[in-house]
């Protein structure tokens, strides 16, 4: 039909913006791993401050992406990034705080306490504990946060096209805008996909990282 | 050796302070078992953990060795001491070999010569280096794991060794075979070991001296014999069990109450031999046995008396005997399964080494309360 033949006629656009919207989702998911983490593992320590903060990144989940990206505009418009690539990777990492600060978070409180005296009594402290048991037990649950982070923020991105920052969402804004089907259905199958194969790629890397004794 | 100076254990509650452990002192040898032993909430795993130092003292102090463990880093101190809790703890990340080795890497030791330890300190519980050094705790059993936490904690081959309830999660089978293992291994061994148990079976079983808490006070600190014989109080008596003179039937081998005095006699012995031995002997029976040694009936002088012949037309069968190392409870469950008041010993070829009467056994368990020491 007339996808098909747009889609072949059009597809170094279609893998440009496909490499785009990649590359906004994995630098901005990217740096949500290397800062949620570290928060993660650090409101263990503290159930009050856990509270706060687990909070505080669901509150920001319940922002609408479109809302979100309406507000990057002023902020950034200061140092003169208000459109564009950064602010949709801001938006992203934002949205990423939650599922991975919640599941490292998760993952370490739920070690089961036997294991944590058995380190303590042998003569571990905190940090070595970590190093060696807590965070090896907690990636593949790490893991599984990463992986909701990257296919929620995949349909984010989306939307991300309407403050100039390009990707799939180009496809589907200019269909909606042209009423071109072709586009809209093209731009729909290209981000579905992507969060699919984003999805089984990620599932890979976890059990890949995952330690051998605790997989299922 | 381990010692216990008044120590003390205070917690802040909202109705007001707890005493968990109300100024206990006691000492135990070096390569010793203590078996730390009372009902729920005595203060025992308190006071165990206090040592190590999970929990900090409220006052007291602890000496291992002679030095003063507030001297120490507490890091530095539970590095030192073996430690093993109920619920195993094999880390799930590591293999069998990591696990055991954890110590030994925290202290820095050399790779090679700590991965020869392992598969050593496995050999010595029966589990197959070759086997079981890359595989995973989730790949082991129950009796298995606890093995490989116990050798785990001898792995820097710590002084002393700290266990708190290490059996109660295997199944009664495996925990009686995992007990026995333990105890032979100890034969080799020999650290300094204190035990957790509420199981007064396991306490007797296990320790060479028992520690017997209640409400946070040491009530007594003696042998498992001594704590069965005398008991100090009505609770202690209460708690051991009023079948404790059975109990202490197990602390006792056969050997240690057979008497050796009148030997076998053989098949072809005349009736008036035998009539003559038993007068000199001043025994109501003597044991036949074969050409070999072994027993293979009995004969008793009220039967003998005026009958001619020799031995083999008048023995009577033996309906049991009794294995030198088993212990007097075995020996008693069998005079009573086959109302006798003797049985016939053999050693470990079946050979006739004598017998035991249950008056032997009645006046050893006497002796053994007459007197005051061991």
């Amino acid at each position: 039909m007339g996808t098909l033949r747009f889609i072949e006629g059009n597809l170094g656009v279609i893998i440009q913006l496909t490499l785009q919207h990649i590359s906004i989702v994995g630098v901005a998911v990217g740096f949500a791993i290397l800062t949620g983490v570290p928060i993660g593992i650090a409101i263990t320590q503290s159930r009050r401050a856990a509270d706060a903060v687990l909070y505080v990144a669901s509150i920001i989940m319940t922002i609408p992406s479109i809302a979100l990206f309406g507000v990057m505009i002023p902020v950034l418009s200061l140092i003169g990034q208000g459109i564009g690539y950064l602010p949709a990777v801001i938006a992203v990492l934002l949205y990423s705080q939650l599922p991975i600060i919640r599941n490292t978070y998760t993952a370490i409180t739920n070690v089961d306490p036997a294991l944590r005296e058995a380190a303590r009594g042998m003569g571990m402290t905190p940090l070595q504990r970590l190093r060696r048991v807590e965070i090896p037990l907690a990636v593949p649950v790490i893991m599984a946060g990463v992986r909701t982070a990257v296919v929620i923020n995949i349909g984010v991105t989306a939307i991300a096209a309407y403050i100039g920052a390009g990707g799939l969402g180009v496809l589907i804004s200019r269909g909606i805008s042209q009423t071109d089907v072709r586009q809209l259905v093209t731009g729909a199958i290209a981000v579905s996909l992507l969060a699919i194969v984003a999805d089984y790629l990620l599932l890979w890397a976890q059990n890949g990282l995952t330690p051998r004794g605790v997989k299922v | 050796m381990i010692k216990l100076d008044n120590l003390t254990k205070t917690f802040a509650t909202l109705r007001g302070t707890v005493t968990a452990v109300d100024r206990v002192s006691l000492e135990v040898p070096a390569g010793e078992i203590c078996v730390l032993l009372g009902p729920s909430g005595c203060g025992k795993t308190t006071t165990l953990k206090m040592i190590n130092r999970l929990i900090m003292p409220s006052s007291g102090k602890i000496f291992i060795n002679g030095k003063d463990t507030d001297a120490y880093d507490v890091v530095d101190l539970r590095r030192s001491i073996g430690y093993v809790i109920q619920q195993i703890g094999l880390f799930p990340n590591m293999t069998v070999e990591d696990n055991i080795c954890v110590v030994p890497d925290l202290l820095g030791w050399d790779r090679a010569k700590s991965r020869k330890r392992a598969a050593e300190l496995l050999a010595m519980v029966a589990l197959e280096p070759s086997s079981f050094l890359k595989r995973y705790p989730k790949e082991l059993s129950g009796g298995q794991q606890q093995r490989v936490g116990v050798i785990r904690a001898l792995a820097a081959d710590p002084p002393v060794l700290l266990m708190d309830e290490p059996f109660g999660a295997i199944d009664p089978i495996n925990r009686e075979i995992i007990q026995d293992e333990f105890l032979k291994m100890q034969d080799q061994i020999r650290k300094t070991v204190m035990f957790v148990s509420h199981d007064i079976d396991e306490a007797v079983k296990m320790g060479d001296r028992i520690a017997i808490f209640r409400d946070g006070r040491l009530e007594q600190f003696d042998t498992p014999d001594n704590v069965l014989a005398h008991p100090v109080n009505a609770f202690i008596a209460s708690f051991v069990g009023r079948d404790r003179t059975l109990k202490r039937l197990r602390l006792v081998k056969v050997a240690d109450a057979m008497r050796r005095l009148a030997p076998a006699i053989g098949l072809e012995t005349a009736v008036t031999d035998a009539l003559r031995l038993m007068d000199e002997h001043a025994q109501p029976m003597l044991v036949v046995s074969d050409a070999e040694g072994r027993p293979c009936g009995y004969v008793a002088c009220d039967l003998l008396e005026g009958r001619p012949g020799i031995v083999s037309e008048h023995r009577r069968d033996l309906p049991a005997t009794v294995d030198l190392d088993e212990d007097l409870r075995s020996a008693v469950s069998l005079m009573f399964a086959h109302d006798m008041r003797w049985l016939a010993c053999v050693d470990s070829r079946g050979l006739f080494r004598g017998c035991v009467t249950q008056e032997d056994i009645t006046q050893l368990l006497g002796d053994r309360r007459r007197s005051d020491s061991r």
